[in-house]
């Protein structure tokens, strides 16, 4: 299993929350203090590089207008680690091309960057969430039918080298197309795209890109993995490898299990700082009608918050991994034998107000002693004893955490 | 006895499923709604049912009608509506439009009035006065939904209020501001070469407006008669963006009034 060490990036110096609407789009950047700002971006680069030295590799990503992460251009960064990182394969995940009116620049930011890192570039391509639908003015409906039309021209622009060529889609023009330079892996680098339903699972696994999901938990990740599955199998007559599925958590280790309760409620700033306001959450044209009708209703009493930022919550759902190093591991065992497998694990392992160094004591920890049994765990991989085994468990939308507390103390 | 009973109608023109409100009888008015949906059984509507009738097309996309495939903006709305116009061979017609319905209308009258007899563009967006830097209209979509009804309303308890909706109510509601916003995304909710454009318009034209209107003020009204030729406006009290529906009898006794005017 391949780890990518990822971090938001967030400025959480903020007033109180009650005094602001919300935290994405409209927060004045007067709360924006540059000399923080510029030691908090240090901080996080000086993350990613410790990652490299310790053996993990690098995601970052891309919002806009929001305090919960101040990179609103992540190729910026991922350039500067090209440069800085030695070792480390580069993942964005991902640039929000649905969003951005010139997919030829991506591919041009791109190919740099995998240039620059000699291949070293992973490259996600993302429908964005809603609240950057205010930032970025684009409207939404039909996101996934634009994400696919920049995607061809990215594609083609990566891997045609005789000269221009012109492309005249529905959403998108360029004139005599002839990017250079062009990437250095070749035909192209790798590519992933973030996957929301079974449905659009199968539109990634038919084009045999990785397919990432994010905060999906036990209640939603068989049905978007085995979506992926499916339409890989489908497509291709064969069946999806691990490496070709990518699942994201927070995931925090200590050595013992206070210190690493405390470092799950600072990761749970991810969750419980991000206030937004309805109409941010939900503009016309980006969720189905059903969706977007249940948003404008509310929570029926009694429904569950998926986003509840409570420290048990979280870990019975699958999104957050804590505890000791014996511990993390079994929980993430569980939860990858029961999604079916997964090559790739988006560790969010730092948020909100945690520190440098609870952040490496973290990682250090994650990659000496977790890390290795994970590698050995999808090295023994085998798909006819995954199904097996997944047939034996029954589908479930919360696993009982007190569990691990009680077994796997080290 | 029900009177002026709804028949609602499937036009097909050229492949197009286009459902059509029919109500009342007389000369007829072609009424083009607002981003808020087709209206029928409103006292207004009732009102002016009793001597025209009125012919309400439903936008595609609203009231839970699909969205055709090709469509991308606005422009597809108004050539659909020039087919229609054809297609029902109207003559004589009053062209009546709120909101988004009245930008739609001014768009159809600059094309050809020939088929028209007078226009009439209630709280209308479709043009933008001021500079780039300046809101001329709301951004109705980056506001809460008490903000909208604030803005929108003179009495806020006569806004309709979703959570008394049910599912289904509520799920054509959502598709609904989907259409919404495919027709007046960008530029919003106008366009720029209006203007240019206005000056074709030749037959009489009433602009009626609430007073309390934050969406598009009665300033930003003024600034759309200026650009029609002869056009005058009326402001109706103790209204908002809707004075069809906060002030039903005053509306109807303005359109009445200029609709037996001879001259502009």
């Amino acid at each position: 299993m391949r780890t990518w060490f990822f971090t938001e990036d967030a400025y959480p110096n903020l007033p109180d929350a009650e005094s602001y609407e919300s935290i994405r789009v409209n927060l004045p950047n007067k709360h924006f203090d540059p000399d923080t700002g510029a030691d908090l971006y240090h901080m996080y680069l000086d993350m990613w590089c410790a990652a490299d030295e310790m053996g993990l590799d690098i995601m970052n990503n891309e919002h806009h207008q929001t305090a919960t992460c101040m990179l609103p251009a992540a190729p910026i960064v991922l350039g500067i680690l090209a440069r800085e990182t030695k070792r480390a394969r580069l993942l964005i995940l991902g640039n929000p091309i649905t969003n951005r009116k010139q997919p030829i620049r991506v591919a041009e930011e791109m190919a740099i960057i995998d240039v620059i890192s000699r291949g070293r570039l992973e490259c996600g391509f993302v429908r964005g969430v809603p609240y950057e639908i205010a930032p970025s003015n684009a409207f939404p409906y039909r996101g996934t039918e634009k994400l696919w039309e920049a995607h061809d021209l990215i594609m083609k622009a990566w891997t045609h080298h005789e000269g221009p060529f012109n492309f005249e889609g529905r959403w998108f023009h360029a004139r005599q197309v002839n990017i250079w330079p062009r990437p250095y892996q070749q035909p192209h680098p790798p590519v992933w795209v973030t996957m929301g339903s079974a449905g659009s699972a199968a539109q990634v696994a038919q084009r045999k890109h990785v397919g990432a999901v994010f905060l999906a938990g036990y209640p939603n990740i068989r049905r978007l993995f085995d979506g992926y599955r499916e339409g890989y199998l489908q497509a291709h007559g064969e069946e999806a490898p691990l490496e070709r599925l990518a699942c994201a958590a927070l995931i925090y280790v200590a050595d013992d299990e206070k210190r690493a309760h405390e470092g799950a409620e600072k990761l749970l700033w991810y969750l419980s700082s991000n206030k937004v306001a309805p109409q941010f959450n939900n503009p016309p044209g980006y969720h189905p009608p059903q969706v977007a009708a249940n948003i404008m209703r509310g929570p029926r009493p009694g429904e569950s918050d998926r986003r509840d930022p409570r420290v048990d919550v979280q870990m019975a759902r699958g999104n957050l991994f804590a505890g000791t190093p014996d511990q993390v591991f079994q929980q993430i065992k569980k939860f990858w034998e029961y999604s079916g497998g997964f090559g790739n694990l988006l560790m969010m392992g730092q948020a909100g107000f945690m520190t440098m160094e609870e952040t490496l004591s973290s990682m250090k920890l994650f990659t000496e002693e977790v890390y290795p049994r994970l590698k050995e765990l999808t090295g023994s991989y085998d798909s006819g004893a995954m199904k097996e085994l997944r047939a034996s468990q029954p589908d479930v939308e919360n696993v009982d955490v007190s569990a691990f507390a009680s077994e796997f103390v080290r | 006895m029900e009177k002026n009973t709804d028949i609602k109608s499937i036009l097909t023109l050229h492949g197009l499923d286009l459902p059509v409100i029919r109500k009342g009888s007389g000369p007829q008015i072609l009424m083009l709604h607002g981003g808020d949906g087709p209206v029928s059984h409103l006292p207004f509507v009732e009102q002016l049912a009793e001597r025209y009738e009125i012919i309400q097309p439903i936008h595609p996309g609203f009231a839970g009608s699909p969205i055709p495939e090709h469509f991308d903006n606005l422009q597809d709305l108004i050539f659909l509506y020039l087919d229609l116009i054809d297609s029902l061979d109207l003559r004589e017609t009053v062209l009546m439009g709120f909101s988004m319905g009245g930008w739609l209308a001014a768009e159809i009258a600059v094309m050809n009035t020939r088929r028209f007899s007078r226009l009439v563009l209630v709280d209308s967006v479709g043009i933008k006065p001021g500079g780039p830097f300046d809101r001329d209209i709301a951004d109705v979509f980056a506001i809460s939904h008490a903000e909208q009804i604030k803005i929108g309303w003179h009495d806020p308890s006569e806004a309709p209020d979703p959570a008394s909706m049910t599912d289904d109510e509520l799920e054509i509601l959502a598709a609904s501001r989907i259409a919404h916003g495919l027709y007046t995304w960008e530029p919003f909710m106008h366009n720029p070469k209006l203007p240019y454009r206005l000056h074709r318009i030749d037959i009489p034209t009433l602009l009626i407006w609430g007073e309390g209107d934050g969406i598009v003020t009665p300033g930003y009204g003024e600034a759309l008669r200026d650009m029609i030729p002869g056009a005058r406006m009326t402001v109706i009290p103790k209204a908002g963006h809707f004075p069809q529906i906060e002030q039903p009898e005053a509306f109807v006794k303005h359109f009445l009034d200029f609709a037996k005017s001879t001259s502009q």
